[in-house]
């Protein structure tokens, strides 16, 4: 590898720098103000989140990055309502909010299709909850399986679909209520690459075509950063937002993007960032840093 | 072929034609050493039936005795030059044949008129399905709601989970007595019995089986917005649906064991009452044909039920691979 100088990742292109001055002018569709979250167990207490302070723009996409155990998941569950935050408190359009609602759309890691209903039963599933009655919902479903491309798996059932398959429906499960902030919860890392990257552009499509803010959990850097207006950057122990960073790459994007300097240099910067965290994780803490591997091959037996 | 050395195999695959040879075996092998038993005199015939009493007085012709006191009976006979006594090996009373259980099986149904006592096994076993109906549809409808709630509604676990936990430990039969005094002599208290034997199980049962609904489905349900009776009724019925059926399933079962209880109590009816009186009567190919009969329905009801989920909970067998 030649030594190849990245520019700076906080120096954004024109194009891009333009586009984060229109997203910042736009108002606040979801706040963070002051969350923290304290998990109490029997003697011992996890600070989970300390003083989260963050405002999603609307229509921005925002990814959220960070080692496993920061508090991620943590964050996420107390934006969708799952999870009450022990300080603090979130706002959606100015208003604080208490409990999960349909304001807040969420797609989880798991696959959490209901398994009796077809896959068009399941999109009109929220429709119906927020009171529309069942041949309107099933019209608007159908649409909906349009916008990612299922409407031929209506009358299939989730586990007749592959795993990419059921994602996408529960993508539109979760549009199809129209909800203000669609929240994801590292959706794609159970999928293979391929799939994955597929996935990806379909999200970015779909965000695209509608008028839906997007908070997106992930600890894939590279898709933080092929996706996010803006990566959140989580230290661990106790979790807080160690930086906000802008992504210098162009809209749309493209998968060519990923060897650009800029898509490089910001890479560099979120590894860096997030191997500075390493020491305070268990693992280092206990096993040390060099393992002791036993040798189980014959000595003779040279591989390599 | 593969089929069959897969079916000895922990947890191997079988294939259809193996699991339908295993099935008809699972019939013919009881069946066939039952017949064994029954029809080859060698295998096992313990006794001796009097075809002719000869010049011993205690014996009567039709009589059952032990070989070893026969063969005494006939050589005492032998040394006093009086006829020797006659007869064929065969087994205990209690032991009926095939052929003849299938007799009395028959018979059950061809014939109106009373045989012996005064119920014929249909009349009486007909009962006893009336009294397990109402029971198991009773208990149901009271503990299908609360072991729903129990499981969904912590604040309804902690309210009614303690005491359904002290009356499940109490023996059904326990009830007799009171119930009697309570509900009369008739089929109320028979009910009771069923009712309270199986209706405790089945609040816990069902209880559990409702908390251990997928909670991911729940919360997904949640940001969508659904809650209270909507969330009850769209996401937590419909997905303890298949689990809920296979409980009743389990749960009829149950019934059925305090059938015994429940129809001793009172003036005692039905089929236990049926099959008491036979044996007092030494009718054992009616007690068997009665047992069959049980056997049979209980079985077929089972197997009808299995065939209907797999009908309806199309989803469940499938996603559960
Ligand atoms: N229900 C819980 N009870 C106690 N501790 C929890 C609970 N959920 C998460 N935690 C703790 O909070 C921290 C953050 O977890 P999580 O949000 O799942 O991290 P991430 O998603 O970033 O991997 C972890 O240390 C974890 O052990
Ligand atoms: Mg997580």
């Amino acid at each position: 590898m030649t030594e190849h100088c990245l520019p700076d990742y906080r120096v954004l292109p024109p194009d891009v720098a333009e586009r984060m001055a229109q997203i910042r002018q736009r108002e606040c569709v979801m706040e963070i103000d002051h969350v923290g979250k304290v998990f109490a167990q029997k003697r011992n207490k996890t600070v989970a989140l300390e003083d989260i302070e963050f405002g999603v723009h609307r229509r921005e996409f925002v990814c959220v990055v960070g080692p496993s155990g920061c508090g991620k998941s943590t964050l996420i569950r107390i934006l969708a309502g799952l999870e009450d935050a022990t300080t603090g408190r979130i706002l959606v359009d100015g208003k604080p909010v208490n409990g999960p609602g349909p304001d807040r759309g969420m797609v989880f890691q798991k696959y959490t299709l209901f398994p009796w209903l077809d896959v068009c039963r399941n999109v009109m599933f929220g429709i119906e909850m927020g009171g529309t009655d069942r041949v309107e919902a099933r019209r608007q479903a159908m649409q909906w399986l349009q916008l990612v491309g299922l409407e031929q798996f209506a009358t299939s059932f989730p586990h007749q679909l592959s795993g990419g398959m059921q994602q996408r429906v529960a993508i539109a499960r979760a549009l199809a209520a129209r909800p203000r902030v669609l929240l994801m919860d590292e959706s794609f890392s159970a999928l293979d690459a391929q799939t994955r990257l597929k996935m990806q552009n379909y999200l970015m499509e779909i965000w695209r075509k509608i008028d839906i803010t997007i908070v997106f959990i992930t600890h894939d850097l590279d898709e933080a950063i092929y996706l996010a207006d803006r990566i959140l950057v989580l230290k661990p122990r106790p979790g807080r937002v160690e930086e906000v960073i802008e992504v210098p790459l162009s809209r749309p994007r493209r998968a060519a993007q990923m060897a650009s300097d800029e898509f490089l240099a910001t890479k560099a910067h979120l590894e860096a960032l997030i191997r500075s965290f390493g020491d305070t994780t268990e693992e280092t803490n206990e096993g040390g840093e060099d393992f002791d591997i036993p040798l189980l091959t014959l000595v003779t037996d040279k591989a390599e | 072929m593969q089929g069959f050395s897969a079916s000895w195999r922990l947890y191997g695959r079988t294939d259809r034609t193996a699991r339908g040879v295993f099935g008809v075996l699972a019939v013919l092998l009881p069946l066939l050493a039952w017949s064994a038993v029954s029809y080859l005199p060698f295998v096992w015939h313990p006794q001796v039936l009097i075809t002719d009493p000869g010049g011993e007085d205690y014996l009567e012709s039709g009589m059952r005795m032990n070989r070893a006191d026969f063969s005494r009976a006939v050589g005492e006979m032998r040394t006093k030059n009086l006829p020797v006594p006659q007869g064929v090996a065969t087994n205990p009373v209690y032991l009926p044949s095939p052929g003849e259980v299938l007799t009395a099986f028959g018979r059950a149904f061809t014939s109106s008129a009373p045989t012996g006592a005064e119920h014929s096994i249909t009349q009486a076993f007909g009962h006893s399905i009336q009294i397990i109906f109402w029971g198991f549809v009773i208990s149901s409808l009271i503990g299908v709601p609360l072991g729903v709630l129990c499981g969904a509604l912590p604040a309804v676990a902690r309210l009614v989970e303690p005491s359904v936990d002290f009356f499940r430990y109490l023996p059904a039969p326990a009830f007799g007595a009171l119930a009697v005094a309570i509900l009369g002599i008739y089929d109320a208290p028979k009910i009771a019995i069923i009712v309270i034997g199986t209706l405790f199980q089945q609040i816990l049962v069902i209880a559990n089986t409702t908390r251990k609904l997928d909670f991911a489905l729940i919360e997904a349900s949640r940001t969508l917005g659904a809650k209270g009776l909507k969330l009850l009724f769209r996401v937590v019925i419909p997905g303890i649906l298949p689990d809920l059926y296979r409980d009743q399933r389990i749960l009829l079962g149950w019934a059925w064991t305090y059938l015994i209880v429940a129809e001793l109590i009172g003036t005692s009816s039905g089929i236990t009452w049926f099959i008491t009186q036979q044996a007092r009567y030494q009718h054992f190919d009616n007690v068997y044909a009665a047992m069959v009969l049980i056997g049979i329905v209980g079985l077929g009801t089972d197997m009808v039920l299995g065939l209907l989920a797999r009908r309806l909970f199309t989803w469940k067998r499938e996603s559960d691979g």
